[in-house]
């Protein structure tokens, strides 16, 4: 009778000390995304400002100027729910606008354009792989959540379901055949 | 930035790995950052002052060949040790899934590590075994890189998720600048002969030297004075036991050779031929090649062709076929012009393995991860009652 009851506390110990091992990886796994998040806002919002930059400093056409411009402007102003669409049209913009390697070229040669086209370069570089490292996150997050243990126990918490976040970074093919000096 | 890599495989021993780790390190300490490589080795080995030793590596049969592996406690202790005196800003784990010294930091180590898959072996059936314990291992990792869009999709299939594409890096300055040696060169025999070059284990099927030998008849057949050199280490009489032995004396077996005179081989060369069979994931040496600007032949691997820039940068055969090794080799030795042409386009297309724009990449996704996170530190698994706590909320 002893022997068994000692049995259902070592089994239920077992099962209690797994269940916390689980929810730790689960904390883990949220605090991944909250930084896979803000790394990847805070490439997002530094592609905006040399975009926005590029496009006020007077080096490209007019036409090309506004185009950058309303893109920029838009991406950084837009709401929670229309950031990924406002963020897809900046990278539509962008390689709209230097489809041309000459546009590039015309950005290098004015005066401290090597410093924003580098800047450029490494910021249409960067959301790409920041935004791979957060979804990465996610999907890790999200198989974790699916599984049974984590639902019948609750394991969660009240932390919402993580989503990933689609939208277009392919980034201009003259900015990312980076030539070496 | 304080940096913390992590190598699977013994320091003492040559390989793809820790040649790369090298250079990475390097590359990084002569950019300023403070750079602690953690690999396996004897205790007694020399080791350059920025690599620490985990310990001796044993020996074990693992993924198709006798790898030398670090586990158990000694180990896991110097993991520890080595991430509570580093204090890294960020820790980059080379091929994490090996069962060695990247999976121990894996259990070990919190906050950003970043890591990087070398191989793309097909799923095996340890790994379907170990899949519930890698997982929760590979769950810390915030950054994966793949070295090569294959092994990308392999880590894909196999693991889930997703990785950022950077492949390994080259010194193309390094191979570009060697000085050919004219007893490497055909010299006048290049009417009826030419050159070949062939690096890597003579006793390594993979390698696949014994294909290259197998196609060797033919191309001697039509051009007689052709010589095979072969730089690597195995047993050369073995090598040669296929080959008639009038033609043996064509084949010219140099050892393990320096990093400058593999160099200069490769700028002697009229063609450098990488039969290869399978089990690569990327195909360094293939890189290497045409930054010294010799015209590459390769089997027709996923790797290799994406290396060559599927045919543009260097011409494929059919994988395991030594007579289209032969035709294409003898093709191509009698075209000077089209060699002329691999040659410039190859020089061109090694532009982006270059370490200043693999480590630029690298660096970027260091900065990637370490935006908004806070530095390594061991993982004490303390705080079980924070943990219990969350469990009930």
């Amino acid at each position: 009778m002893t022997a068994t009851l000692i049995w259902i506390l070592v089994a239920l110990v077992v099962i209690g000390l797994y269940l916390s091992w689980t929810a730790g990886r689960l904390d883990r796994l949220h605090s991944r995304i909250d930084a896979a998040r803000a790394a990847l806002d805070a490439q997002l919002v530094r592609r905006a400002s040399v975009a926005q930059e590029v496009a006020t400093s007077g080096v490209l056409d007019p036409a090309a100027s506004i185009v950058l411009y309303e893109a920029a402007h838009a991406a950084r102003q837009a709401e929670e729910e229309q950031r990924e669409v406002a963020e897809s049209e900046l990278s539509q913009a962008l390689r709209a606008v230097f489809a041309e390697p000459e546009q590039l070229v015309a950005v290098r040669e004015a005066p401290g354009g090597e410093q924003a086209a580098r800047e450029l370069t490494e910021a249409v570089r960067r959301v790409p792989m920041a935004r791979r490292f957060h979804n990465d996150a996610v999907r890790a997050a999200r198989a974790l959540r699916r599984h049974r243990k984590v639902r019948w126990f609750r394991l969660a918490g009240h932390a919402p379901f993580p989503l990933a976040v689609e939208m277009d970074d392919e980034p201009p093919a003259a900015l990312t055949d980076r030539q070496t000096p | 930035m304080r940096i913390g890599i992590v190598c699977p495989y013994a320091w003492d021993v040559p390989g793809g790995v820790q040649f790369h780790i090298r250079d990475l390190a390097e590359y990084f300490i002569r950019l300023g950052h403070e750079v602690s490589v953690l690999a396996p080795a004897d205790d007694d080995t020399p080791l350059p002052p920025y690599v620490v030793s985990a310990g001796r590596a044993v020996p074990v049969p693992y993924n198709g060949s006798v790898a030398r592996l670090n586990f158990g406690f000694l180990s896991a202790a110097r993991v520890r040790r080595w991430l509570h005196e580093g204090a890294f800003d960020v820790i980059h784990i080379h091929e994490p899934t090996s069962p060695s010294l990247g999976l121990l930091t894996c259990w070990a180590a919190q906050g950003p590590i970043v890591a990087t898959f070398h191989t793309s072996n097909p799923r095996s059936r340890a790994m379907i075994a170990a899949y519930a314990i890698l997982q929760a291992a590979l769950e810390k990792i915030s950054a994966r890189i793949a070295v090569s869009e294959y092994a990308r999709r392999t880590l894909v299939e196999h693991l889930g998720g997703d990785a950022v594409v950077i492949p390994n890096g080259v010194d193309v300055h390094f191979f570009a600048k060697a000085e050919p040696r004219p007893e490497w060169q055909a010299g006048a025999d290049r009417e009826d002969g030419g050159t070949i070059g062939f690096i890597g284990r003579i006793d390594e099927p993979r390698k696949g030297l014994p294909v290259l030998m197998k196609a060797l008849p033919k191309i001697l057949a039509a051009r007689p004075r052709t010589r095979l050199l072969v730089a690597g280490r195995g047993d050369t009489e073995e090598a040669v036991a296929t080959l008639p032995p009038e033609l043996r004396s064509r084949v010219e077996f140099l050892g393990m050779v320096s990093d400058e005179d593999k160099a200069r081989l490769l700028r002697s060369v009229d063609l450098y031929v990488a039969p290869n069979t399978g089990g690569e994931s990327f195909g360094i040496i293939l890189v290497e090649a045409m930054s010294a600007g010799a015209p590459v032949l390769a089997s027709d691997l996923d790797a290799f062709a994406q290396v060559l820039d599927h045919g543009a940068a260097g011409e494929l055969f059919a994988n395991e076929d030594a007579d289209a090794l032969a035709d294409a080799a003898l093709r191509l030795l009698g075209d000077p012009k089209r060699r002329a042409e691999l040659r410039a386009r190859g020089s061109a297309h090694v532009r982006r393995f270059d370490w200043s724009r693999v480590g630029a990449d690298i660096l970027s996704v260091y900065e990637t991860v370490t935006d908004g996170a806070a530095a390594v530190a061991a993982d004490e698994r303390s705080g079980r009652r924070a943990r219990f706590g969350l469990a009930r909320s």
